[in-house]
This record gives structure tokens, sequence and C-alpha cells, in this order.
């Protein structure tokens, strides 16, 4: 009983005591000064940008600026989904997704989706110069100077050997979303290597990087723009000139990769709305120095997104300019 | 004495010609692929497909096209879609997301830490609600209390629904062997298909949003709660249900009032695996958009930025331990309660929980209206300490000790993994098939032989035998490193409860932390290979393995082993001799369990340089033409699953036949 009656006591006093809490402290009331978040006043109802986000920073950089000035300029409500390309190609059918701001290539998905479904359509290019290739580290570029013609790689295939390549040289392959005709390349041009699929970005920049810290030879797909370029500048390998046409017939590539026009695709749905946002994305162009900058602050200097756009945006206020709807 | 003698030599007897036998079928192997070497071996370069993957991807996009048209989809789908998402955006509303027309939910971070706390209090012990409201704060001191509870409010939206669905089949299953035998199968396929295959594909029904995610999640955590409830409602001791049935019970009432109260404390156990399950989904939601935790890590992966990849990973590890002690000190206070009683008075306890629930609401309050207890202070936020030492810590391994684990790396891929690779992926498939049903048949019974049979027959079928083969051996051999340390590290774990309280939390973070985290370390430290998809299986399956291991070696009754320290027994005796082998229950179900969990982690394993069939799924994920083997490669993992599981259990029923025809006395 006794202990019933300390534990009542108790409850008592903790009860008393918040409520003194409750009268000391006199803080700010939730919602009493967040203003009302106006629409900045734009001449035409933007409505809900849905931009997909897909996972390299290249692209977040694109998205960023893109949905930075759709915000600010146009009042937009702007939502962020971060998606891979096949799931963001998906969204157009949906009705989920208004915006891709840099594909590289996908002639499947185009077929799908912008020429039987025809629930997609281009909005043209970026701006952007896409490269695939092979890299090495500088190191040994520096190190084998002529390793940087395709000839020479078979004299440098056994400095390439690693547990996973059966005796011959490794040639190392990243995400499988990127187009590689790697396989078919060392068989036509008959080199004694063997592609080894690291299987994601993520790998093949560690690998990149452990190969210029430690000096371990390595050779592998890679692509510009990347931010990982301007933390490591890789050296690409010359393979054969692409010429219109080479790699038409997949099996038999003998061939360098195509140069990229990296383009944007938005829905069917979002490019006949009349929104201020489809001309946004439409205009929409810059260069891969701009997109590396953008790319820089979010990595290097580990900006937000949102920071990196509003900086570069106020840094270049006349490329902006000419992205905007004449009014 | 003497036909006990007779027996146990007999078994040796019998156990001898068996391992000769398999000796046998080995030295037949190693001599046919001597000879036939690079034969049959039906290779299947990267991007080649098989006309059945052709079709696969044919398939998926009929349903694609259909999703419009089809009422299924119109009526059916849509509506479950509109309910899940109302459901998750409505616990996002209370916690984590601004709503209802205010920048902040309508709890702040003091307002969940209490209302969290006085759960685990009421529910649990004062232990477990001190460690929920550190674990709370300690999201908001991470500088991620809304990521946090972002992921929290997905997770227990997931969780409370898999419940649901669960909950009643478990007890259907548990009453019915018929549904049991039924349902099984299907929960393998569940748990053992990689989610990488079924992602993009629910999108498609449930577009992509919070409804996706959470039935993502939902497939992986229904099934403990199924499995786990049935095996509570099975365990009631058929005594006390006759019991019951003589007093004029009908199934209904026995269910109620005998079955459900004395399965009660195992149905929790089935409520802390959901949670679990619920909660490793988090950060592959996150690749269909799934808000939280999940989201920071990939982003920070991007970049290769280690740091806020384990700040979050952290928050994700605290979240698993807190959930995990709080379901078990209430899973132990059931336990408790049914033994002595009502731990308190009724009296007693509704004062407890006015009192409790009182000062909940006071703070509850104060969230809801004061900025301070709304937002957690950003002063406080300790964030980025952790992310600079993290990244510190993986530079200083990643530089200081590559030559070590590249020998490492180097030694095993080259003197286990490699000789084991090309041995089955080097010899005609018809003769590695012919090898594996003899195998099973002579570890197991011809059961396991049937189902190896019939399960490598559609290895072939799905056009992915080669790399089967090589998924087979990097699994093998990770399960191998796996048992070693759980049996040291289990055995020294039972035995010392100071290695118990030390060890535990490493183990749960090594279970629950996304592999994502450490996957740039490791891959710095073993280079994109083989080895370190193994090394990350290890370091997922491991603690399962050292925890069953442990749990085995405890059980071991203290008598026994006083005795045989009596009797003179040294340490070395008594583990080898007594201990080990009276917890080998608990050594096959962590070989069972640690199997289960490196399976899991192919896909991950493709990500970082396996290849074979984990490469295929993440290959199928992101390429439109190669979705169809992407779906092949799933159904390839599961059937390796199964096919080890049948063997692996086979097996163990056959040495404990042996073993208990060798003890008739017991």
């Amino acid at each position: 009983m006794t202990n019933s009656r300390s534990g009542k006591i108790r409850v008592l006093v903790l009860v008393a005591g918040m409520g003194l809490l409750l009268n000391a402290c006199a803080g700010a009331k939730v919602g009493e000064t967040a203003a009302p978040a106006a629409g900045g006043g734009s001449a035409k109802a933007c409505g809900t940008l849905n931009l997909a986000i897909n996972p390299w920073v290249g692209y977040e950089a694109n998205a960023a600026v893109i949905g930075y000035v759709a915000e600010k300029n146009l009042g937009c409500k702007v939502v962020k989904k971060d998606l891979k390309e096949e799931v963001a190609w998906q969204g157009f059918s949906t009705g989920e997704v208004d915006a891709v701001v840099e594909n590289w290539g996908h002639d499947d998905l185009k077929k799908k989706y912008i020429d039987d479904q025809k629930t997609a359509v281009s909005a043209g290019p970026t701006g952007n110069k896409g490269v695939i290739g092979w890299y090495v580290a500088p190191w040994m570029a520096e190190k084998y100077p002529d390793i940087t013609d395709w000839n020479n790689l078979n004299k440098y295939a056994s400095l390439f050997k690693t547990s996973e390549s059966g005796g011959k040289g490794q040639l190392l392959d990243g995400d499988p979303s990127f187009v590689t005709n790697d396989e078919a390349l060392v068989k036509n041009l008959k080199l004694d290597f063997k592609v080894v699929y690291a299987g994601s970005e993520t790998a093949l920049i560690t690998a990149f990087r452990q190969s210029q810290k430690q000096q371990t030879p390595l050779i592998g797909y890679f692509y510009e723009p990347q931010w990982f370029l301007s933390e490591l500048k890789l050296v690409k390998v010359n393979l054969p000139a692409y010429k219109d046409g080479c790699d038409a017939d997949a099996a038999k590539v003998a061939c360098d990769y195509p140069p990229y026009e990296l383009d944007k695709i938005v829905s069917k749905k979002f490019a006949d709305s009349g929104s201020p946002a489809y001309d946004l994305v439409k205009n929409f162009t810059w260069t891969n120095d701009d997109q590396n900058l953008v790319a820089k602050y979010i990595t290097e200097d580990k900006m937000t997104a949102e920071e990196a756009a509003a900086k570069w945006v106020a840094d270049n206020p006349d490329k902006v300019k000419a992205w905007l709807p004449k009014s | 004495m003497a036909p006990v003698v007779g027996a146990v030599t007999g078994v040796a007897t019998r156990l001898r010609v068996r391992g000769l036998l398999i000796l046998a079928v080995l030295a037949i192997w190693g001599l046919g692929w001597a000879l036939l070497n690079g034969r049959d071996t039906l290779a299947l370069g990267g991007a080649e497909l098989t006309p059945l993957h052709s079709s696969l991807s044919e398939g998926m996009d009929a349903v694609d096209d259909s999703r419009n048209s089809n009422p299924f989809f119109l009526y059916f789908i849509n509506y479950i879609r509109l309910f899940l998402d109302e459901a998750v955006t409505f616990v996002q509303a209370l916690i984590s997301q601004p709503s209802f027309g205010r920048p902040v939910p309508v709890l702040g971070w003091l307002g969940v830490t209490g209302l969290a706390t006085a759960i685990a209090l009421l529910y649990g012990n004062r232990k477990a609600a001190l460690l929920t409201a550190a674990g709370l704060v300690s999201f908001g001191l991470l500088g991620l209390w809304q990521e946090s509870m972002d992921t929290l409010a997905l997770t227990l939206t997931a969780v409370v629904l898999s419940l649901a669905v669960g909950i009643p089949l478990g007890v259907w299953a548990g009453m019915s062997d018929r549904f049991h035998r039924l349902v099984t199968p299907v929960l393998d396929f569940m748990q053992t298909m990689p989610t990488f295959v079924y992602l993009a594909p629910l999108t498609l029904f449930f577009l992509i949003g919070p409804a996706s995610a959470t039935v993502a999640t939902m497939i992986y955590a229904v099934p403990p709660a199924i499995r786990i409830t049935a095996h509570g409602i099975r365990q009631v001791s058929p005594d006390t249900l006759e019991a019951g049935a003589s007093l004029g019970a009908t199934t209904a009432q026995s269910l109620r009032h005998v079955r459900l109260p004395m399965a009660k404390q195992t149905i929790i156990v089935g409520v802390n695996q959901t949670i679990m399950a619920a909660l490793s989904m988090a950060t592959i939601a996150a690749l269909i958009d799934a808000p939280g935790l999940g989201k920071t890590v990939l982003k920070a992966l991007q970049t290769l930025d280690v740091g806020t990849a384990f700040n979050a990973g952290l928050a994700i590890v605290i979240m698993a331990v807190v959930l995990d002690r709080v379901t078990s000190a209430a899973s132990r206070r059931v336990e408790a309660e049914r033994r002595a009683g009502r731990l308190l008075t009724p009296g007693r306890r509704r004062l407890q929980v006015a009192g409790v629930l009182g000062v909940t609401a006071v703070l509850g309050y104060l969230s809801y209206t004061y900025v301070w207890a709304a937002e957690f202070p950003a002063q406080a936020n300790i964030g980025p300490v952790v992310r600079r030492a993290a990244d510190a810590a993986s530079v200083w391994v990643q530089d200081s000790l590559v030559g070590f684990t590249g020998a490492v790396k180097n030694l095993l891929t080259n003197g286990l993994l490699n000789p084991f690779e090309s041995l089955l992926t080097g010899s005609p498939w018809w003769l590695v098939f012919a090898v594996a049903v003899a195998v099973a048949l002579l570890v197991g019974n011809a059961r396991a032989a049937l189902a190896t049979a019939a399960g490598l027959a559609v290895l072939v079928l799905l056009g992915l035998w080669q790399d089967s083969m090589v998924t087979l051996a990097s699994t093998l051999v990770a399960t191998i490193l796996v048992m070693m340390l759980g049996v040291v590290v289990g055995v020294w774990m039972g035995r010392s409860d100071r290695a118990d309280t030390v060890l535990r939390p490493v183990l749960d973070a090594g279970q629950t932390m996304p592999a994502f985290v450490y996957l740039v370390p490791i891959l710095g430290l073993f280079g994109p290979t083989r080895f370190t998809a193994i090394i990350a299986a290890v370091v997922f399956a491991a603690p399962v393995a050292i925890k069953l291991v442990a749990e085995g070696i405890r059980r071991v009754s203290p008598t026994t082993v006083e005795a045989a320290t009596s009797v003179g027994a040294s340490t070395w005796q008594l583990i080898s001799k007594v201990q080990l082998p009276m917890a080998r229950s608990g050594m096959t179900l962590a070989a069972s369990q640690g199997l289960i969990y490196v399976l899991s982690m192919v896909v991950v394993g493709g990500l970082v340089g396996a290849g074979a069939l984990g490469y295929d799924v993440v290959a199928g994920f992101s390429q439109h033409q190669l979705r169809g083997k992407g779906l092949a490669a799933g159904l390839a993992i599961v059937v390796l699953g199964i096919v080890l599981d049948r063997v692996m259990r086979a097996a163990t029923e056959r040495a404990d036949a042996a073993a208990h025809g060798g003890q008739p006395h017991k």
C-alpha cells in the first residue's frame, strides 16, 4: 500500500512538474513566423514538375539547375523522384514522371516509349557531349606512353592480370546500365583480355582510385562527363576510330564508341500541357564545363544539389535567361 | 553394453562406407573434369540471350501494355495502391512530413521520443525504455531526424500490414497441415527471390511512390510473420490441447483460449523478425524512391561519400537495435507474466499507464505547439563529426591494409575459389549433374536427390547453367567461411558472457548495416572481385551463424558440462567432445541460415564484381532488353537456395537419425 501511494505521489509530482515546464517555456510557436509561401506571382500557373533523378551526379546537376529555375523563376512545385533509368521511363507511361533531363542513348527505351507506346517525346539535346571508352589512370599513361594506342594493348596485357581474369589481361566494366560492346571489341580486335564486370559505378571508381594510389595497373570502361574525372584525370585509350554504321552489328563491332549527344525526354502529356516548365526543359542547354562545375560543387565542395544550383544560377544569369519562356 | 557398442560400430561402418562412396564420386568427377575439361559447359556471354529470356521479356512487356485496359489493374490493384499510399502518407504526416497546413509534422521530435519511450516502458521494461529514448535522440544528433522518421513511418506501416496479413495466415498454417505444405514453398520463394527482379515491375502495378515501396517491403517481411506464427501454434503441446478438447472446447475456442495465448511469446518473436526484415529493405526500396535513410545511403554512394553513407547506416542500425530490444523485452515480459501472473497489481498497472500516458501527452502537446520541441535543434548535430571519422577510418583502412588484404584475396581465390569454380564450370554439365545427384543421395536421401535433379534441370532450362555454377562456387566458399567464423566466435560467445556482451552489438551492426555502406572500403581493399562479394556476404551472414552457434552452446545442460569437468576434461576436450557435439542441432541450423543469408547477398555481390547470377539480376534491372534474363537469373537463385536447403535438411535428418540410432538408450 505504501508503495502504491508513493508511486501515486511520484506520478503526480511528475505531471505537475511537466505542467510547470509547460508554462515556463514560451518558445516560438509552430506556424507563428512561417510566412505563407506565395507562388512568386508567376504569370502562368506552372503546377507540378515531376523530375526523375537518375543515379549519377551529372544528371543530378542538370536536374538541380532545372528544378531550381522552375521553382524560383516559374513558381512550379518541383517533385524529384530518385529512380533508375528503366523505372523512370516506365513513369512516362504511368504519368508519374514528366521529364528525364540527361539521357544516354537508350534506343531500346526510345523505341518502346516514344515510337510504340507514344507516351514520351524527345525534348532536344542538353548540350552535353557524352564520351564512352577505355581509360587508364594517369600514372600508367605517363609510365607507358604508347598504351593509349589500342595496337599496343596486347603488349601490356600481362600487366593487367588479376585473380578474376583467368590468366588474361583484365578489362573492367562497370554499371550494367551503360551500353557496352566490350566483349565483342576484345574478340574482334583479337585482344588478349577478358571483360570482368565490376557491376556498379562505385566499384569502377574505387578501382581507378586505388589504381592511381597504389600504382596498380588497371584498364577499364569509363565515360565523360563524370565528376570523378575532376578528381583524377583518366586518360582515354584510342580504339579504331568510330565511323557511321561501324557499330551496326553488335557482334562484329571493332571500332570505338560513338560520341553521344545527351538529350532530354519528356512525357507526351507534359509536352502537351502548355506548362512553362516544359519550355524550360526544352530550352535547357549547357556545356560539359557547366555541368562539371555544378557536379564539383556537389561532390567536392559537399553542397546540397539546391545550394549548388543556386550558386551556378547566380553566376550565370544570361544562360538562365535564355531558357525562360519569352513573356 | 554390448548392443550399444555393436550399434555404434555398425553406424561407424556404415558412415565409413558412405564416406568412401562420396570420395569415389568426387574422384570420378575429378577424372572426368581432367578428361573432358571445357566440353558441354553451357557458357553464355554477358549480353547473350536464349529464346526463353526473350520470351520472358516479351511476357513482361505484355503485362506492361495491359496495365491500362485490364480490369484487374483498374479496379483491384489501383484500390490497393490508393490505400497503401494513403496509409504511409498518413503516418508520415504524423511524424515526419509537414502536414495539415503546418510547416512541421503533427508530432515533433519530443513527442515521438516520448511516445516511443512510453510504449517501450509499458510493453517492455525500463532498460528498453531508456534505450529507446537514447536511440531516438541520437537520430536527431546525427542530423537525420526527418529521414529517420520517414524510414520509421514506412517500416511501421509495412510491418503493421505484414502482421495483419501474416498472423492470420500463420494461424491457419499452424492449424492446417495442408495449407502449411502449400504455403511453405511460396514463402521460400518470396524470401529468396532477389528484390531487384520485381522492383521495376512493381512500379508498374503500384506506381512510383510509397505503395510500391510498401509492397516490396511486405513481400520480404510477411514470410517470417507467417512462418513463426505457424511454428508457435504448432508448438502448443498436444496434451494441453487434449485437455481443452476433453472439456468440450470447440476448435475456435481452443484456438482463442489455448493455442493463441500459449503461442503469444513466439508470435512476438515473429513480430521482431518481421520488423528486422522490413528494416533491411530500407536501402533497396530507396531505388524506387522510397523516402528515408536509404535514399541518403544511395545518394552518398554516387559520390563514394563513405562518411555520409555510414552516418545514415548508423541510424538504421540504431533503429534496428532499438526495435529489436523493445520487442524482445516485450516477449520476455509476456513470458514472465505467463509464469508468475501479473507483474503489477491491476491498480498499480493502471496508475503506471495513466502516469506514462499523461507525461507522453504533455510532451506530445509541447512538440505540437513549440518549434523547439517540433524540430530537432540544428546546433546539436554531431553528424559531421561522425562523417569525418568514418571517412578517415575508411581511407586509413584502404591505404594501410591493402597489401595484406590483396595477398589474402589472391591466396583464397587461387587456392580455394578458382579450383572449385573451374571444377564446377569446366566439367560437362551432365557430369556435374550426375555428381550432385549422387552426393545428395549419399549425404541425404532419395527425396533430396530428386529435388537436386529437378533443380539442376531447371537451371539448364533457364539457360544459366554456367553462371549458376560460378555463383554456387562463391556461395559455398562464403558459407564455409561463415561456418568457420560461426563455430570459433560462437563457441567463445557461448562460453563467456562477457564476450557476448561485447560482441552482440557488433553482430547486430553487421546484420543491419546496409551493405551499400561498407562496399566502398571493402572494394578498396579487395578490388572488384568475387572475393569482395564473398566478404560482403560473410559480413552479413556470419552474425546469424555466430548467434545460433552460441545459443546452441549455451543450451548444453550445465550438469553435463560439470560432469565432464569433474572427470578432468581440459577446456579443449570439453569444447570438442562435449559442447560442440551436443550443440549439433544449433550448428546445422546455423549452417542452413548462414547459407540462406549468403544467397540473399548474391545480388549485392553482383554490384562489386561477383559477376554471374548476381550481375545478371542487376543488369536485368538496368537494361531493358536484359530484363528477361534478369528474371531467369532470379529464378536460378531461388532454385539454388531450394536445392541447397533440401540437401542440407536431408543431411541433418540423416545425421540425427544416425546419432539416435547409435544411442538406443539415449
